[in-house]
């Protein structure tokens, strides 16, 4: 099979972009997306024109490096499935594929089909941990986790950190992820004490990089290649709202800094 | 080449002890003063750089990913072991040690595997403390299941993804001390360089992959968590970025690279398909305790799985190995598909391939216990080949996974370069000449959290940071224009093949020559093939784009350059190695059933290689292995 990629190139970030077409070479069906591009650059370097720059490391899913638009869809045409794992079987012969990068003000371009997401690393340094310095842990089965908590929190956990979330979203709302992030540590009895300072923390943080608000179309969801589920953007609400009653926490002293 | 190993006296169960007691410890208010860099950002990096900023330490991280949340860590399916006996079923600090040391084939220090099972309990402490969520039983404790090399169940796990959950737990500590300015965070960074002063190491040459801007950093000591470099047979289930450009050049800057043959073939991937693939995908070795493997009894059986009746299958695995079965460690797994698939039993097109058979465990448990406990391998399996595993066997075969060789280090995870730290994957310290399923994600952590913190402080604690050499220093200039250099040198070539294809081919001849068999005549060979390749890669590669913006091509010409010269040390190890231990099987060195052959009287050491400059063949040193607990045995899973 062969088809005709109709894909962005963009020099850097101050450039303008623009859609080319190239022809790409004999394919196998059984070749991933990603390594339909790798022939297809081998093939433009060999002409002398510079490849498709594009985010990739694993290609098994799991790392969340890879990051294209395929036909207007984050990640591709199938659910549940990151762009590294989308097969050359789900497209037919003689197809156009259009090929765009994430697009969100949160992530800016930087060159043909990679963004830049360090705005997700800002959202986790506000509070996406439980503060448990090392040394100090207790013996692991003193705490009981009941198996429907300890499940929950897994399928929060689970999110690889792509932002193909953000990049569906009309609003380039990072709300899925964080409450991914939110859940998973809210879920456990070890991510009490912190929960309210937390949710607080990375919700403004999240709002501080310059992602949208939550409309609740559920984009996001049909999107994530890991099924992230869109209830969890409900619980954060809630411990949100929770977190605003309660209030900042009280200052142990009242000499001005 | 001075190999100390710094292994403290006394009894096997004590040394770790008297080690942190005799280790100068550096004042909290002081620990300020001090700056370390630490290389990557996957569990050994991650765990370290967290663990050393919470105590105080200022510490600067480098990752050439976007985030350090992304290292090849968080491929890490199966689960990572700990000696907590929570199943009551004999485990110990001592068999977990003892099964380290007898997995790794009597190639490993005593002294070292015996720490790491020491930690392993405190691991999974610190890992529940984080919220890493591990898989629970009903009452809520934690759950374990089994894994190759072991008869009792000490893997402990999150689904199929403990590596990642692993890795967001030490990322997420990472965040909170980037947060609280402890750790300064630099990405799309990658090492290019080691600077050494006065015989320490004092900083490293980074490349902004983003700019293309060469920076010099200056630190206290330098930690190198950098991964593996299995990559050097283009083929394996690393990530396409893991490389050895970090190590290597630390190697030739003076550190001594250990045990470069010792490779591990992993025997649960999933088979080629085609000569466009660019990564082979692993399949949980976890996947074993349920999955029986198999192949047909009559070379040539082309018929489908279902319909070969019982009788006409070879469940090989449990024939050859009863005691241990389908659970018999890495290198025995693979080199026994191997052998099936030359007898002309292989299954699937290429013939290169065995079952992986569910269908009596789903028969047992139902198929809802098997899709709770492996759903995401299957639907990763099925996501590759199109095949649905709960009705049909699942087709699999060996594929380089992992490598035990590495930088050396003593007992302080120190190389012979004062100052410079190897942890992970990255250091050949712990698995000997084959790591058990399980045990990576144990090292790299037990390296990150437990160990450093300890030994790091002695080396600091004789260091005056107000004299920390300046980056204006000469050896900061010298190693800025050694990376300038190579840049230049690799875009001036202007040939006409791509880096692509030179990695390619020197996969073809490191899987063909020093693969999962290896012998005289065939090592031979590659060493005359590699230099050549490496002679053309010199001369003709085309390499598109500048040096001055993102350049994927760029980044990768100079890995393969490094994989160019690692792949010949490789070989050369492997050749003068004269006997089979572990995942390096010489087929001159085997029994007459086939299993390999050990030679404790010559090749009891860790074979440790020094640099002697471009064109110059390094020198071989080694260190004995002295066995005080343990007496090594032939490795029988029979």
């Amino acid at each position: 099979m062969k088809i005709k990629l109709k894909v962005w190139r963009q020099k850097n970030a101050e450039s303008p972009g623009r859609f080319e077409i190239y022809d790409t070479p004999e394919l196998n069906p059984n070749m991933s997306f990603l390594e339909m591009l790798d022939v297809v650059n081998e093939e433009l370097a060999l002409k002398g024109i510079e490849p498709i720059a594009f985010a990739h490391d694993c290609r098994e899913g799991i790392c969340g490096t890879c990051s294209c638009v395929i036909n207007g869809k984050p990640h591709g045409p199938h659910r549940g499935v990151a762009t590294c794992q989308t097969y050359m079987r789900s497209f037919k012969d003689g197809d156009l594929v259009l090929v765009e990068p994430f697009r969100a003000r949160p992530f800016p371009v930087i060159k043909d089909l990679i963004v830049n997401r360090a705005a997700f690393d800002k959202i986790m340094q506000a509070g996406g941990y439980i503060t448990a310095r090392v040394g100090s842990a207790p013996e692991a089965n003193n705490l009981p986790v009941p198996k429907e908590n300890a499940e929950l929190a897994m399928d929060a956990a689970q999110c690889i950190g792509c932002g193909a979330c953000v990049a569906a979203c009309k609003n380039a709302s990072a709300m899925l992820f964080t409450a991914a992030k939110v859940s998973h540590l809210g879920y456990l009895p070890q991510g009490q004490p912190e929960r309210y300072l937390r949710v607080k923390a990375m919700v403004e943080a999240m709002d501080a990089a310059g992602f949208g608000a939550c409309t609740v179309t559920g984009s996001c969801e049909a999107v994530c290649p890991k099924n992230i589920n869109l209830t969890f953007i409900a619980r954060m609400n809630r411990d949100y709202a929770l977190a605003l009653l309660k209030g900042e926490p009280k200052k142990t002293s009242t000499v001005a800094a | 080449m001075k190999l100390e190993s710094r292994i403290p006296s006394g009894p096997l169960a004590q040394k770790w002890d008297k080690c942190k007691i005799e280790n100068k410890l550096v004042n909290p208010s002081n620990k300020r003063k001090y700056e370390v860099i630490v290389v990557g950002a996957g569990l050994a990096g991650a765990s370290a750089a967290a663990t050393l900023g919470q105590l105080g330490y200022r510490v600067k991280n480098f990752v050439y990913h976007d985030t350090p949340r992304r290292a090849h860590s968080i491929a890490a399916q199966g689960g990572i072991n700990a000696a907590k006996n929570y199943q009551n079923d004999g485990d110990s600090v001592f068999r977990l040690f003892y099964d380290t040391i007898k997995g790794g084939d009597f190639r490993a220090r005593e002294a070292n595997v015996y720490r790491l099972a020491q930690v392993s309990a405190n691991i999974i402490d610190q890992c529940v403390a984080q919220g890493v969520p591990f898989a629970r039983e009903y009452g809520g404790l934690l759950d374990n299941r089994s894994f190759g090399g072991a008869q009792v169940s000490r893997t402990f796990y999150a689904r199929g993804q403990t590596g990642q959950q692993l890795l967001l737990g030490a990322y997420s500590a990472l965040c909170q001390q980037i947060a609280a300015g402890n750790v300064v965070s630099y990405t799309f960074s990658e090492m290019l360089d080691l600077v050494v002063v006065d015989g320490h190491a004092k900083g490293i040459i980074v490349r902004d992959l983003l700019t293309g801007k060469i920076s010099r950093h200056n630190a206290d000591a330098v930690i190198l968590a950098t991964g593996g470099y299995a990559n050097v047979f283009y083929l394996s289930t690393n990530a396409l970025n893991s490389n050895a450009t970090a190590i290597w050049r630390a190697y030739k800057r003076g550190a001594g690279f250990a045990n470069p043959c010792f490779t591990q073939i992993h025997p649960t991937c999933i088979p080629v398909s085609g000569d466009y693939q660019s990564k082979l995908t692993l399949m949980s070795e976890s996947l074993r305790n349920d999955g029986r493997i198999w192949v047909p009894k009559k070379p040539g059986d082309k018929r489908s799985p279902e319909s070969i009746p019982e009788e006409e299958r070879d469940y090989y695995l449990e024939r050859m190995y009863p005691s241990y079965g389908n659970l018999c460690p890495r290198d025995i797994a693979s080199r026994a598909a191997k052998r099936v698939c030359d007898e002309g039993r292989g299954v699937g097109e290429s013939g290169r391939g065995v079952y992986l058979d569910f269908s009596d465990a789903i028969k047992r448990l139902g198929v809802e216990k098997i899709r709770e406990r492996y759903g995401n391998l299957f639907d990763i399996y099925h996501e590759i080949t199109g095949e649905n595993a709960y009705q049909t066997p699942m087709r699999i075969y060996p594929a380089v996974h992992y490598v035990m060789g590495g930088l050396w280090v003593d007992y302080h995870l120190m190389s012979n370069i004062p100052g410079l730290f190897v942890l992970g994957e990255a250091n050949f310290s712990d698995h000997g000449a084959n790591r058990l399923g399980a045990s990576a994600l144990m090292q790299g952590l037990a390296d990150g959290y437990f160990v450093i913190p300890y030994t790091i402080s002695h080396y600091l604690a004789l260091q005056n940071p107000d004299k920390r050499p300046k980056v204006e220093h000469p050896a900061f200039q010298e190693a800025e224009e050694n990376v300038r250099g190579i840049i230049k040198r690799l875009l001036s070539i202007k040939g006409k093949r791509t880096v692509a294809s030179f990695h390619k081919e020197l996969g073809h001849i490191m899987w063909e020559y020093c693969g999962m068999a290896r012998s005289e005549a065939g090592l031979k060979k590659a060493l005359q093939l590699i230099p050549k390749l490496r002679d053309e890669f010199w001369h003709n590669l085309l390499l598109p784009g500048g040096d001055s913006e993102l350049n994927q091509s760029l980044e990768r010409a100079g890995r393969v350059a490094d994989f160019l010269e690692l792949a010949e040390l490789l070989c050369l190890d492997a050749l003068e190695r004269r006997e089979s231990c572990g995942g390096h099987f010489r087929e001159e060195y085997q029994y007459p059933d086939g299993e390999a052959k050990r030679d404790d009287e010559n090749f009891s050491h860790v074979a440790v290689w020094e640099y002697q400059g471009p064109d110059k063949a390094p020198v071989r040193h080694t260190e004995p292995l002295v066995f005080e607990e343990v007496h090594p045995s032939t490795r029988s899973y029979k």
